[in-house]
């Protein structure tokens, strides 16, 4: 997927830059549907001949309706590289056109046009190192769940030296309770793994005797949460604009290097979580 | 391949004035939505410089006071976003990339074939110059008639709208001429080299 680097570039100006492998349209199918919260599903596809993908990489998707009418959106992959399906979270949004379709209307067995993966900033693996700070929002979580499962399964069986070579922090903002994506997943995860420490936040309704945050995140947050600057930290932030920008911006005051933090943003400029 | 069809997705209601404007694989939004790699870059006013340099080590350099005196116009049109939104009607202003290769000319700085976009926070973006000439690219200062919010690239940004728009650089300092085309930031990173909606240039190898 990497393009070829300017040294190894032609020697003219007019020459075109090397070819690059196309990435094209694969026909995959719908092997699981999986409940994850009311708003969001994971659908589990079997896509013949998938290259293989990097934790934080998307797909795009393509649909056709009846009439021949094509619609295509991106979506983070939620799954780890070490699965041979790929899972896509989705949301669903209510004035949206396509998520709608596939949170509520597809099935197992139904057939869709992917291709990728895509992106190769926004990733993260073992090779990278750590420590790894994860910041999300809302669905902002799915591609750092790629990124949490691919450390989980990569360290698998690997002595408590791996493990405290990687260490992991996530920070993630949701509205509720029953609105946190893989929530007994993380819980699992971080209980598993003293390495992996795993703090949500909830921003307009917490369950009774709840004594984790009740707020946005905001700097003091972060200030109590996040590695220190001087442990150097990547940074993964994703989420809503307003979510991202509030969480980079207060990294960076915090002292973090712009150049480690990654962000991916989406939505529409007014999202809440 | 026929695609299969989804049964049960019909998609939004077309209008035939909207659909000739909407790229293949494109939807319209009536947000603004914002896409970056990292950080929104902070640069006082009081620092801020615009520079535009030739092939050899030749410059021009404006200040903001300096860059505020150039002739501004008034650019209306539909951009499209390689995540697939796509915006019509936005309107902008902004110094024509043919203004400042003018003023350059005075200063002894010729353009070449392609140019690198240089911007604060690292980002860089290539294009060539054929498509930044003939009034087809702007340096944008002003979105909806207000002034750029830092989060859309404000102070300024490039605006090189027949391109997808991560070719529309945000926080631009810098336009550097080469005589060798170069990838930039997300050129380098799995995107097509050149962009174009209308093909649906999305990603290296598409064509």
């Amino acid at each position: 997927m990497t393009r070829a680097s300017p040294s190894s570039a032609p020697a003219m100006g007019t020459t075109p830059p090397p070819k690059a492998r196309p990435i094209t349209w694969r026909l995959a199918a719908v092997a699981d549907v999986l409940p994850e919260t009311p708003r969001t599903r994971t659908l589990v596809l079997e896509v013949p001949d998938w290259p293989g993908h990097r934790a934080g990489q998307h797909v795009d998707v393509r649909l056709t309706a009846e009439d021949g009418y094509q619609a295509e959106r991106s979506y983070s992959i939620a799954s780890a590289p070490e699965n041979t399906r790929v899972a896509l979270t989705v949301e669903r949004l209510d004035d949206g056109e396509v998520s709608p379709y596939l949170t509520e209307e597809l099935r197992v067995g139904d057939r869709l046009e992917l291709r990728g993966p895509i992106g190769g900033y926004f990733v993260w693996d073992l090779a990278i190192g750590g420590p790894l700070l994860l910041v999300a929002g809302g669905s902002g979580i799915v591609p750092l769940m790629a990124m949490l499962r691919h450390r989980a399964a990569a360290l698998g069986t690997a002595g408590a030296d791996a493990r405290y070579g990687v260490p992991a922090r996530l920070l993630y903002s949701s509205r509720r309770w029953d609105e946190v994506i893989y929530r007994e997943e993380l819980l699992r995860l971080g209980e598993a793994d003293p390495t992996l420490e795993v703090t949500l936040t909830l921003t307009r309704e917490a369950p009774q005797g709840w004594a984790g945050f009740r707020r946005r995140i905001d700097r003091m947050m972060l200030a109590e949460v996040a590695w220190p600057p001087a442990e150097r930290p990547h940074v993964f932030v994703c989420g809503p604009t307003p979510l991202v920008e509030a969480v980079a911006g207060a990294l960076v005051e915090l002292g973090h290097d712009p150049a480690r933090v990654k962000t991916e943003r989406f939505g529409p400029t007014g999202g809440s979580a | 391949m026929t695609p299969p069809i989804s049964r049960g997705f019909h998609g939004r209601p077309r209008s035939a004035g909207v659909a000739g404007r909407l790229p293949p694989g494109q939807y319209e939004t009536r947000d603004f939505p914002v896409l970056s790699a990292g950080p929104t870059p902070r640069v006082s006013l009081a620092a801020w410089d615009f520079m535009l340099r030739g092939p050899g080590s030749r410059t021009a350099r404006w200040t903001w006071d300096e860059f505020q005196a150039l002739p501004r116009e008034t650019v209306t049109t539909d951009i499209h976003c390689v995540t697939k939104w796509s915006k019509l009607g936005t309107v902008w202003e902004g110094v024509s990339i043919d203004t400042l290769l003018a003023e350059a000319a005075v200063r002894g700085v010729e353009p070449a074939p392609f140019m690198v976009a240089v911007c604060d926070g690292g980002y860089t973006t290539n294009l060539p110059l054929a498509d930044v000439t003939g009034g087809k690219a702007w340096v944008a200062l002003a979105y909806g008639g207000a002034p750029l919010a830092p989060e859309h690239g404000g102070p300024a940004r490039l605006l090189v709208p027949h391109l997808y728009f991560w070719k529309s650089a945000k926080w631009l300092r810098q336009v550097r001429f080469i005589e060798r085309d170069e990838p930039g930031f997300w050129e380098s990173l799995g995107y097509h080299n050149y962009g174009d909606p209308w093909r649906e240039e999305r990603y290296a190898g598409d064509e």
